[in-house]
């Protein structure tokens, strides 16, 4: 028994695996009055983690060639107005609008890619760079304000459109209201993101860049191409997120996304990815996903203060780390 | 006269393996005593004895007649004893000043006395000639006035003996004469210097007295003067190939590989080039062996004709016969070569990654449809690799890292097999294995060339360069000064050549090796 947890716990899945598991546990522990046995209680979590968890996806890749991405959030900004915009004052049928959002994540992704595959800036540098760009560029397009469905035309008269039905769409609930579509979204980038990594040749190639760039460039591997691909990645990711976002919100927020990139960050490395680059999986991402949604949530529930919260979820991020730390040989 | 230092009876082994076997070595106030052996001889290990890197050595060190075992660097420092190693230990941000009197800044209450600083700095300068900006950064200055400084460093310390380890190995000829002249005013002051060199025209021309070392043991200390060229390899050589080594007879067929004016400057303009409009070929099922001590820039070349010094090689390359333009090391590899890189932990083998991964990492294109991986094509193709090179792992979904050295040799080699080259590039192939995995790699290397298989081979082993090479080109500071047919060849002739003797009827026939 203890010989069988121990060989789990040798595994980084097996210790993502248990922290979850002391998570749940101190969600029965303090349970809010039996709140935490309620499916809707783990429905909401679900739903709550999922944008985070799309942004997750991203960082996974990024993470995984060592490097970092801090602009996630602020892309996510710039795609939920943007997407906002387009379907709301500019009538675009929303599969255009989606389009646009993608190509305009990528783009902004892969400059931060090119910044640091080409011209060698660090990833901390050229995504924080990013970070504060991409913020103006979401501030710069609505002037600052929220995109709602609230329109001043040209004479100062005030409009209130439709809502676009893809809004209502995205926010809706599948399987008799007990599964988002957010959720369905989330679920469908972490299988994307999964088989990328498990199953191309370019997810083998995150890995060996990680690991050893020197020797994945004399093995033939485009390093630069690599790198460039996963700030891509992520921005596509970030430009998926806000529109699931700006979905929920039923509104473009030039400020959504603030600070999300800390908890993305926080997701993959309690999943056990490490920041050095070379190990992780997508797998332990979905785990650390999981951990600190259920943290927040139990948290909520049990109505702690906004200070206790934020302090309890700092502890917790050192404690989960330090149980992933690789024990030295 | 006193002996400055004094080692007496020094004994030191990693893990089980003596490195240093009873040797006795003394500095003298005045003089330039030039340590010398080939590769792996236990030089750097004494060196490192003596500048308190190791603690857990036999024997006694005396300075200046007094009993001393120094533990730690600093702790040597403060004795007098200064190393200047090739990896330099100035900060580049840093300026000269604040780089010379580091580790021992002036101070008063805590605050740098800046002006007492500069002061100081240039004191040290003048000391040994040598004519930089106070305030200049070390990162904006060429690789060999760091060096310098380094030295500048270590006399401001008051260090009385003073250890240059191959300190010209970066030096263009116009700074090794200022690092000369530099050594002459030391000696001038009573200092005693120890140089490790790997050039014969530096110790005919420095050494007052020359010490050889041999596999661990002192094999002969005397008088520069008493100890001519021919009598210093044979010291350092010492000892009999023996025939461990079952190369086959070669039949090479038609040229795989040809070189001409190749060359590769170094990371730093102004240091010498790496490599020096070296010309080679290498036939089909030939091992063509290339020789030389440290520094040659043997395995510069190879880096550079895989691709893997992009901006800083250039030449022409002909593969069978087609020229061949390299810009990267995906172009080496799709033209069939492959580069067994000297380090397999740092440059050889991704450690995080499954054994397979790392035997697939140069293959996984053809491996792919469209990008997307085949997992049982790889499994497959490993399994086949593995066994072919006899490579032992549990199971080869386990992190390369978890291998035994010698396996993760093989995995490195494995890596290479699998994208079916047909020049290989073997840059130490057997540096830090056991015997057994050693003498696999042998059998693989004649398998290989029975199979047509054009080989490079680089090693700093004397007798299996001898014995695995059907021709041998030697090489010093990025030129080939020697070229010897397998009969021709021996330990002396090799390890001359090394030391920068152009052999000199060869040199006028061949027309192609030109004077150092």
């Amino acid at each position: 028994m203890l010989k069988t947890l121990r060989k789990a716990l040798s595994s980084s899945a097996g210790r993502a695996a248990l922290e979850f598991l002391l998570v749940l546990a101190l969600g029965m522990a303090f349970n809010a009055d039996g709140a935490f046995f309620k499916l809707g209680t783990h429905r909401d979590t679900l739903r709550q983690a999922s944008v985070y968890g799309i942004l997750a996806c991203g960082m996974t890749m990024v993470v995984i060639t060592g490097g970092i991405d801090l602009s996630v959030g602020s892309i996510l900004g710039v795609s939920a107005v943007s997407f906002s915009i387009l379907t709301m004052h500019m009538d675009w049928p929303w599969p255009a609008a989606v389009l646009a959002c993608v190509l305009l994540g990528a783009a902004l992704g892969g400059v931060s890619g090119g910044l640091v595959a080409r011209a060698k800036l660090q990833p901390f540098i050229a995504t924080l760079a990013m970070q504060y760009f991409a913020r103006g560029l979401a501030k710069y397009i609505t002037g600052g304000k929220k995109i709602s469905t609230y329109v001043t035309a040209k004479s100062g008269e005030v409009v209130i459109k439709e809502l676009p039905s893809i809004f209502k769409d995205i926010d809706s609930r599948i399987l008799w209201g007990n599964l988002s579509i957010v959720s369905v979204i989330f679920f469908v980038c972490i299988a994307v993101a999964w088989v990328f990594l498990a199953r191309h040749k370019w997810g083998r190639e995150l890995y060996s860049v990680g690991g050893n760039e020197e020797a994945a460039r004399l093995s033939g591997v485009p390093v630069r191409m690599t790198k460039f691909l996963a700030y891509a990645f992520a921005g596509i990711m970030c430009a998926v997120a806000g529109i699931a976002q700006a979905a929920q919100e039923t509104q473009g927020d030039p400020e959504a996304g603030k600070d999300y990139e800390v908890i993305a960050i926080a997701m993959v490395v309690i999943g056990g990815t490490s920041l050095s680059g070379g190990r992780g999986s997508m797998g332990l991402t979905l785990l650390g996903i999981l951990t600190i949604g259920y943290l927040q949530k139990i948290l909520s529930i049990n109505a702690v203060p906004e200070a206790w919260r934020l302090m309890v979820t700092g502890v917790i991020v050192v404690l989960a780390v330090l149980t992933q730390r690789r024990r030295a040989k | 006269m006193r002996a400055l230092a004094s080692m007496r009876g020094i004994s030191k082994s990693f893990g089980g393996a003596p490195v240093l076997d009873g040797v006795d070595f003394d500095v003298f106030p005045g003089e330039v005593h030039v340590l010398a052996g080939e590769n792996g001889a236990g030089k750097s290990t004494l060196i490192k004895i003596l500048a308190g890197a190791y603690s857990d050595y036999r024997g006694t060190i005396e300075l200046d007649g007094r009993r001393v075992r120094p533990v730690s660097p600093l702790e040597a420092k403060r004795l007098g004893i200064a190393v200047i190693h090739q990896e330099l230990s100035l900060v580049p941000p840093m300026s000269v000043a604040e780089n010379l009197l580091l580790g021992s800044p002036l101070v008063r209450a805590g605050f740098v006395r800046a002006r007492a600083q500069r002061a100081g700095a240039s004191a040290a300068l003048a000391e040994v000639g040598l004519n930089l900006d106070l305030d200049g950064a070390v990162e904006d200055l060429p690789i060999s006035s760091r060096q310098l400084l380094e030295i500048a460093k270590a006399v401001r310390l008051e260090a009385r003996v003073i250890v240059m380890d191959e300190p010209s190995s970066a030096l263009n000829a116009q700074d090794a004469e200022l690092l000369f002249s530099i050594i002459a005013r030391l000696k001038a002051t009573g200092r005693g210097i120890v140089y490790i060199t790997h050039r014969m025209e530096e110790i005919q021309r420095l050494a007052d007295r020359v010490t050889v070392l041999r596999d661990g043991r002192m094999v002969g200390s005397r008088e520069a003067a008493r100890m001519p060229e021919r009598e210093l390899v044979a010291l350092m050589v010492g000892r009999e190939v023996d025939d461990r080594f079952p190369r086959h007879g070669s039949a090479p067929g038609s040229v795989a590989l040809r070189v001409e004016g190749f060359s590769v400057r170094g990371a730093d303009r102004s240091a010498r080039p790496l490599v020096d409009a070296v010309s080679l070929s290498v036939r089909r099922g030939e091992i063509l062996g290339l020789g030389g001590l440290q520094d040659s820039g043997a395995s510069q070349l190879l880096l550079g004709i895989f691709g893997g010094l992009p901006g800083r090689a250039s030449g022409r390359l002909e593969v069978e016969g087609r020229e061949l333009s390299v810009r990267r090391p995906r172009d080496a590899i799709d033209a069939g070569l492959a580069l067994l890189s000297n380090d397999r932990k740092a440059t050889g083998l991704v450690l995080s990654q499954s054994v397979t991964a790392n035997i697939c990492a140069a293959s996984l294109g053809r491996l792919s449809t469209w990008g997307w991986r085949n997992p049982a094509r790889e499994a497959g193709l490993a399994a086949r690799i593995g066994a072919s090179l006899r490579l032992k792992a549990a199971s080869l979904d386990m992190e390369a890292e978890s291998l035994s050295g010698g396996n993760q040799q093989k995995a490195a080699i494995g890596k290479w097999l699998a994208a079916d080259p047909r020049i290989l590039l073997l840059d130490e192939p057997t540096r830090g294995i056991d015997v057994g995995a050693k003498h696999d790699i042998y059998q693989l290397m004649n398998e290989w060339t029975a199979r047509g298989i054009a080989i490079l081979l680089i090693t700093s082993e004397m007798p299996e360069l001898l014995a695995m090479s059907d021709r041998i080109l030697v090489m010093h500071r990025g030129r080939i000064t020697s070229e010897l047919s397998r009969d021709e060849a021996s330990a002396e002739r090799v390890l001359s050549a090394a030391m920068g003797k152009v052999e000199a009827a060869e040199a006028a026939a061949e027309g192609k090796v030109r004077r150092c």
